[in-house]
C-alpha cells in the first residue's frame, strides 16, 4: 500500500507538468490528457483519502456515505504520538539508512564486475542472485527465526539491517548492472590509457555518469526496507520494532480505528514521500538514463 | 617519438577461430604517419588496440623503440589514442578532459594549465574550455579528443576512424588538419580508417589489411601504381579499378573483340594459364572516336564537373562492365555506344586464381 502511495505521488506530480503545455485543439491529445489525469488521480486518490481521514474524528471517518466536509482535527496525530511513535521511527530510519548504504556499497562493485568484466558464468551468477527473490519469504522465516534466536539477536535492529541488506542486494545488483552497461567501454579504455587506476576511473569517470542510477537504486532500497513488514513483525517486538509494526497497533481486535490508522500511516509514509519528492528529478533522470544518453 | 615494430603479432579472440590479426609484421618509422586500411572486419582496430595495450598479443612481438611491450601495461606504453566515439569524459569540462592524462601523471598544476592552453590554442578550442562535451558540436568534440592526446606529448599517437562521425566537408577539413598537426608535432602515428581516400591522402605509408592479414605496406603512390594483388588493386582508387577475367589469345588477352597486348614479363609469368585477371583504372581508359576502340554501351553517366565517369558494359559481352573516365561536361548519354581506348602501359595483370600480381 505504501509502495503504491509512493509511485502514486510521483505519477500525479509529473503528469500535469508534462501534459499541460502539450494540450492542443485536437481531440487525441485532449483525450490522452484526460486519461492521464484520471489515471493520476486514481493512483493518488487512496493517498489523498488517507491524509484526509487522518484529520477526521473517528466518527467522521466511519460515516457512510464517506464525507469530504468535516472539521479537521489533530486529535488523531496526538493519539499516535502518545502511543510512542519515536522509537519505531528511529528504528525504521536506522534499518533503512544503514541497510541502503550497505547495499549500495556491495552492489556497486558487484555490478561493475558483472557488467564491465563479464566472464563465462556471469549470466549464471546473475540468475543466482535473483533466484533468492523467487523463494517466498514465508518459506524462509522459520529457519531465519531459529538462527536469529540461537545467536540471540531477536528483537535487535542489526538483524533487520542484515536481512534488509540481503533482501535488496539482488535487485540493486541488477539495477546497477543495467546502468553500468550503459557506460561505453571506450570511456574506460580512454581512462586506462590516460593513466588512471581502476579506482580513479571509477571515481572520476564512471560514478558521475551513473550517479542518477545510484540514486534510483538507493531510493528503491529505501522504499522497500522502510515498508518491510514481514521480517519486522516476526523478528522484533518492543525494542527493534519499525514503523509498519507500529501501524499494526491500530488494527485491533476491538475494531478498526480508521482515523488513527490513517494518521499513523500518513506519518509513516511522510519520510518516503519527502525522499521521493526530493529525489524526483534525479530519479526520473536515472530511470530514463538510456534515452538521455 | 618512437619506432613501432609489429613482429608477427597475432590476436586470436576465440581459440580455434581465424585470428583477427594474423602474424602482422610492420615497421612504423619515427615520426611517420602510417594508415591501416581495409574493409570492415579486416582487423584494423584490433591491430591498433594491440599497440594501445587494450588487446593482448597472443603470439609474436610488438616493440616500441626496440623494447618488447607485449607485457607492458597500456598506461606505461606512453601512447595516446583518439577513439572513434571520442570517449570524452561527459562529466568533465573540456579543460578537465584535456588535463586528465596530465593530472593522472602527477604533473604540477601550472604545467598542466600551460599545456592545456597551448593545445587549445593550436586546436582552436580556447573559447570552449569551460564547456562540457555535451555542449559541443561533433567537430569540436573531435578536436577535444585530439587535444587530450597531444597534451601528453606521447611517443605514439593512435587514431581509430577519428573522422567517421563528421560530415563530408568537416572530414576533408579535419583530415588536412590532422595531417598538418602530425607533421608539425612529428609524432609517430598509426591511423585506422576504412576510407581509402583518407588513407591515400594522409598516410606516409599505407598498410592494407584483409581478414587479419597484411596485403601490402607501401607509399600511397606505390599502392596505386603497383598493387601486389587484385584485392589491393580493387580496394585502392576511386572509382575502383576495373577488374576482368579475360581469355588469353596469343601475346595478349581478348577484350571486347580486340586484343589487348600484355608485356613479355606478364605473359611469361602467366605461363600456360587460359585466363588472366586484368585491371584497368578508369583514369587509364579514355574515349576515342576512332574505329579501333573497344565498343561499350553506357549505363550510367556520373558528371562531376571537372570530369565524368561512364559506367558501361561491353557491346559484345554484356556481362563485362567497365568504368571509364571521361571529360567534364561530357555529351555522352545513357544508352550511347562509346569507343574506349586503353593505355597499354597502364594494364595491371593478376593471376586469375590466386589474385597475385603477374610480373613485378
Ligand atoms: N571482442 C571481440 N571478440 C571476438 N571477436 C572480435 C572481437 N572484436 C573483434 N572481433 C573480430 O575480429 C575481427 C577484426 O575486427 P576489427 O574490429 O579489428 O575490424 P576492423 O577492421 O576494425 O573493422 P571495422 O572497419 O568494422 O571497424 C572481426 O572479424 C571481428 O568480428
Ligand atoms: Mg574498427
Amino acid at each position: 500500500m505504501a509502495i503504491t502511495t509512493e509511485r502514486g505521488s510521483t505519477t500525479t506530480s509529473s503528469a500535469p507538468v508534462d501534459d499541460g503545455p502539450r494540450r492542443t485543439s485536437r481531440t487525441g491529445p485532449v483525450l490522452l490528457t484526460t486519461l492521464t489525469w484520471i489515471l493520476g488521480i486514481g493512483f493518488f486518490f487512496p493517498v489523498l483519502w488517507m491524509v484526509l481521514t487522518a484529520f477526521k474524528t473517528e466518527g467522521d471517518a466511519q460515516s457512510s456515505p464517506p464525507t469530504f466536509v468535516f472539521t479537521p482535527t489533530f486529535e488523531q496525530f496526538r493519539t499516535v504520538f502518545d502511543a510512542g511513535i519515536g522509537p519505531y521511527l528511529a528504528n525504521s530510519l536506522g534499518a533503512t539508512v544503514i541497510s541502503t548504504l550497505l547495499v549500495l556499497l556491495l552492489a556497486i562493485p558487484a555490478a561493475f564486475a558483472l557488467s564491465m568484466r563479464p566472464v563465462e558464468k556471469t549470466q549464471d551468477v546473475l540468475f543466482f542472485f535473483i533466484s533468492t527473490k523467487m523463494l517466498p519469504v514465508v518459506a524462509a522465516i522459520v529457519p531465519i527465526y531459529v538462527v536469529v534466536n540461537d545467536i540471540g539477536l531477536l528483537d535487535n535492529i542489526w538483524t533487520l539491517i542484515v536481512l534488509y541488506t540481503a533482501m535488496n542486494l539482488p535487485i540493486a545488483v541488477w539495477m546497477m548492472r543495467s546502468f553500468f552497461l550503459e557506460v561505453p567501454s571506450e570511456l574506460l579504455e580512454a581512462a586506462t590509457m590516460d593513466g588512471a587506476s581502476l579506482a580513479r576511473t571509477l571515481r572520476e569517470v564512471v560514478l558521475p555518469i551513473i550517479s542518477p542510477g545510484i540514486f534510483a537504486t538507493g531510493l528503491i532500497c529505501v522504499i522497500f526496507s522502510w515498508n518491510e513488514f514481514f521480517f519486522a513483525v516476526n523478528l522484533t517486538s518492543a525494542n527493534a520494532g519499525t514503523m509498519p509494526t507500529f501501524l499494526v497497533q491500530f488494527v485491533t481486535s476491538q475494531g478498526l480505528y480508521f482515523a488513527q490508522l490513517s494518521a499513523a500511516a500518513t506519518l509513516a509514509a511522510l519520510p518516503v514521500i519527502i525522499a521521493g519528492w526530493v529525489a524526483q528529478n534525479k530519479l526520473v533522470q536515472g530511470l530514463s538514463f538510456g534515452a538521455v544518453k | 617519438m618512437a619506432e613501432v615494430v609489429f613482429d608477427e603479432a597475432s590476436r586470436i579472440y576465440t581459440p580455434g577461430a581465424t585470428p583477427a590479426v594474423d602474424k602482422l609484421s610492420l615497421t612504423v618509422n619515427d615520426g611517420e604517419l602510417v594508415v591501416l586500411v581495409g574493409p570492415s572486419g579486416s582487423g584494423k582496430s584490433t591491430a591498433l588496440r594491440m599497440l594501445a595495450g587494450l588487446e593482448p598479443i597472443d603470439a609474436g612481438h610488438l616493440r616500441i623503440d626496440g623494447r618488447d611491450v607485449v607485457d607492458v601495461a597500456s598506461k606505461d606504453r606512453d601512447i595516446a589514442m583518439v577513439f572513434q566515439s571520442y570517449a570524452l569524459y561527459p562529466s568533465k569540462t573540456v579543460r578537465d578532459n584535456m588535463a586528465f592524462p596530465l593530472k593522472m601523471r602527477g604533473m604540477d598544476k601550472a604545467e598542466q594549465a600551460k599545456r592545456v592552453n597551448e593545445a587549445a590554442e593550436i586546436l582552436g578550442l580556447t573559447e570552449y574550455l569551460d564547456r562540457k562535451p555535451k555542449a559541443l558540436s561533433g567537430g569540436q568534440r573531435q578536436r577535444v579528443a585530439m587535444g587530450r592526446a597531444i597534451v601528453r606529448e606521447p611517443r605514439v599517437f593512435l587514431m581509430d576512424e577519428p573522422l567517421s562521425n563528421l560530415d563530408a566537408k568537416m572530414r576533408v577539413q579535419t583530415r588536412a588538419q590532422i595531417a598538418g598537426l602530425q607533421n608539425r608535432l612529428d609524432v609517430t602515428t598509426v591511423y585506422v580508417t576504412h576510407d581509402q581516400v583518407e588513407a591515400m591522402t594522409m598516410g606516409d605509408r599505407v598498410a592494407v589489411l584483409r581478414d587479419g592479414k597484411l596485403q601490402q605496406y607501401a607509399t600511397p603512390s606505390e599502392l596505386y601504381d603497383r598493387p601486389v594483388n587484385a584485392f589491393v588493386a580493387g580496394f585502392i582508387g576511386s572509382p575502383a579499378m576495373n577488374l576482368m577475367d579475360l581469355q588469353r589469345s596469343g601475346d595478349g588477352v581478348t577484350l571486347g573483340g580486340s586484343t589487348l597486348p600484355l608485356t613479355r614479363e606478364v605473359a611469361d609469368a602467366a605461363g600456360s594459364a587460359d585466363t588472366v585477371t586484368v585491371g584497368l583504372r578508369p583514369e587509364d581508359l579514355s574515349l576515342t572516336s576512332e574505329g579501333d576502340g573497344i565498343k561499350a554501351v553506357v549505363d550510367v553517366v556520373e558528371e562531376l564537373g571537372s570530369e565524368s565517369y561512364l559506367y558501361a558494359h561491353m557491346a559484345e559481352h554484356p556481362d563485362t562492365t567497365l568504368v571509364v573516365r571521361g571529360p567534364g561536361r561530357t555529351r555522352v548519354r545513357y544508352g550511347e555506344t562509346i569507343a574506349v581506348r586503353v593505355d597499354p602501359d597502364a594494364v595491371h595483370a593478376f593471376d586469375a586464381s590466386s589474385g597475385e600480381r603477374l610480373a613485378s
